[in-house]
């Protein structure tokens, strides 16, 4: 089956993706009186005016869509905690900072559904965008160095939405890197002696970043 | 070459995490990524879907109770949107598996291994899309063509081995993220290749070097 395609490199959409982070915990301020839910995910409330109380993202949107609550941003969804990580980003080329998996995803939902929750609303998504911008320029020069002698990347701290979309490139890339330095390739015996005794041995595995 | 430098995660926290993470969707959710994510057909999660199912049946009584009595219009929909999202899940994760079973279904049928990962209906569709697919491809194709290209398994009567059965690329590679620490281990049958995987460690690795530890579920696929 040598050559054959593989249609399912990009295994999740994106909005399978924002499906994910929806199941994210985050904080709500009720305005309204509700019982408990016992759900199949989980039992959250009970819920009581100016109460704060946890629950997963989907329904913290869900109960702010009809203006039964405010949602208390996460601690990192600040200015200056970005601020923080967007400087620490820049100074370290090779290295992705720590933040949530699906910080895209849950940061896009509440500028889309809480914005009048989130204090400086403008500024916290100019700097969400420079940080993603940051490091997905960090992605594309590690890509570079993806070579034949690539075994393993590793990537840590890389985000759901940011794994995403570059899983199709990496992927494809590592296979027809792999495929034409494996032994089949390169198995003739009369041919393989006039290439360089090196081919076959495979180095050792490149990082993206620098440890 | 390893990142020992990492061990200092402390494995505490994460073991509670997972303890408490441990609901039946978390875990619907994990097989459904990871069936997602895998080239091969895994095993069927036979109790877990059980279990899931009844939930979800459950689920669907309630809604309707919810309906009949009244109860807050709101609280009902919310209830739905739960219900929703698990079914989700729930098909989503079956329709990946159907998706699987269709493309290798003659590998499949003829692995033991495999055949083994599917559940009773699985093999049951298996074994009649199989069937189908032979019977549609010799009658329309296949019976027309010269002596020594009729087989639904071989380009031609010279072939020596298979070699028109679609498998799944198994050195793939692909995104996982390590649960615990993992520990160092070997990605080449050669023992050349270590990696150290410490816990929250996101890499990207060839499918057949880590999967023993994604059917012993220390491993996830993103």
């Amino acid at each position: 089956m040598a050559g054959q395609s593989d249609p399912h490199l990009s295994v999740f959409s994106a909005a399978e993706v924002e499906f994910l982070a929806e199941d994210e915990m985050v904080e709500i301020v009720p305005n309204m009186k509700m019982g408990p839910l016992n759900f199949i995910c989980g039992d959250f409330g009970p819920f009581r005016p100016q109460i704060a109380t946890e629950v997963p993202l989907w329904l913290a949107v869900a109960l702010k869509k009809r203006g039964k609550c405010t949602i208390r941003p996460p601690q990192w969804l600040s200015v200056e905690k970005l601020t923080q990580v967007l400087e620490a980003e820049r100074d370290s080329p090779r290295e992705f900072q720590p933040l949530p998996f699906h910080y895209v995803e849950i940061s896009r939902l509440l500028f889309d559904h809480a914005r009048d929750d989130i204090p400086d609303v403008y500024m916290v998504r100019s700097l969400i965008e420079d940080i993603r911008y940051v490091r997905f320029s960090k992605v594309e020069s590690g890509l570079e160095t993806i070579s034949g002698r690539t075994h393993a990347v590793k990537l840590k701290n890389l985000s759901a939405m940011e794994v995403n979309i570059v899983r199709p490139f990496v992927v494809r890339t590592l296979q027809a890197f792999y495929k034409h330095d494996s032994p089949q390739m390169i198995q003739h015996p009369d041919t393989a002696a006039n290439r360089p005794p090196q081919v076959a041995d495979r180095g050792p595995r490149r990082d993206l970043r620098r440890r | 070459m390893a990142s020992g430098s990492e061990q200092g995660l402390d494995t505490a926290t994460e073991d509670y995490d997972s303890l408490i993470a441990t609901t039946d969707v978390e875990l619907l959710k994990q097989a459904w990524r990871n069936e997602k994510a895998a080239p091969e057909i895994l095993q069927f999660q036979a109790s877990l879907i059980q279990r899931s199912r009844e939930q979800i049946q459950l689920m669907e009584d309630t809604v309707e109770e919810f309906t009949e009595n009244g109860t807050d219009p709101l609280t009902v929909s919310l209830y739905q949107m739960d219900l929703d999202r698990t079914q989700f899940l729930l098909r989503s994760y079956l329709r990946i598996r159907l998706q699987k079973i269709e493309k290798y279904m003659i590998h499949i049928s003829r692995t033991n291994e495999l055949w083994n990962r599917l559940s009773e209906q699985e093999q049951r569709f298996a074994k009649r899309c199989t069937d189908d697919m032979e019977k549609h491809l010799k009658q329309s194709v296949l019976s027309r063509l010269p002596y020594g290209y009729q087989s639904i398994l071989k380009q031609s009567i010279s072939s020596e081995e298979d070699d028109m059965v679609p498998e799944p690329q198994l050195d793939t590679f692909v995104f996982c993220k390590s649960k615990g620490s993992v520990g160092a281990f070997q990605l080449d049958d050669s023992g050349d290749e270590i990696v150290d995987l410490v816990g929250d460690d996101l890499y990207v690795l060839r499918y057949k070097s880590i999967k023993a530890l994604v059917e012993r579920g220390q491993i996830d696929l993103v």
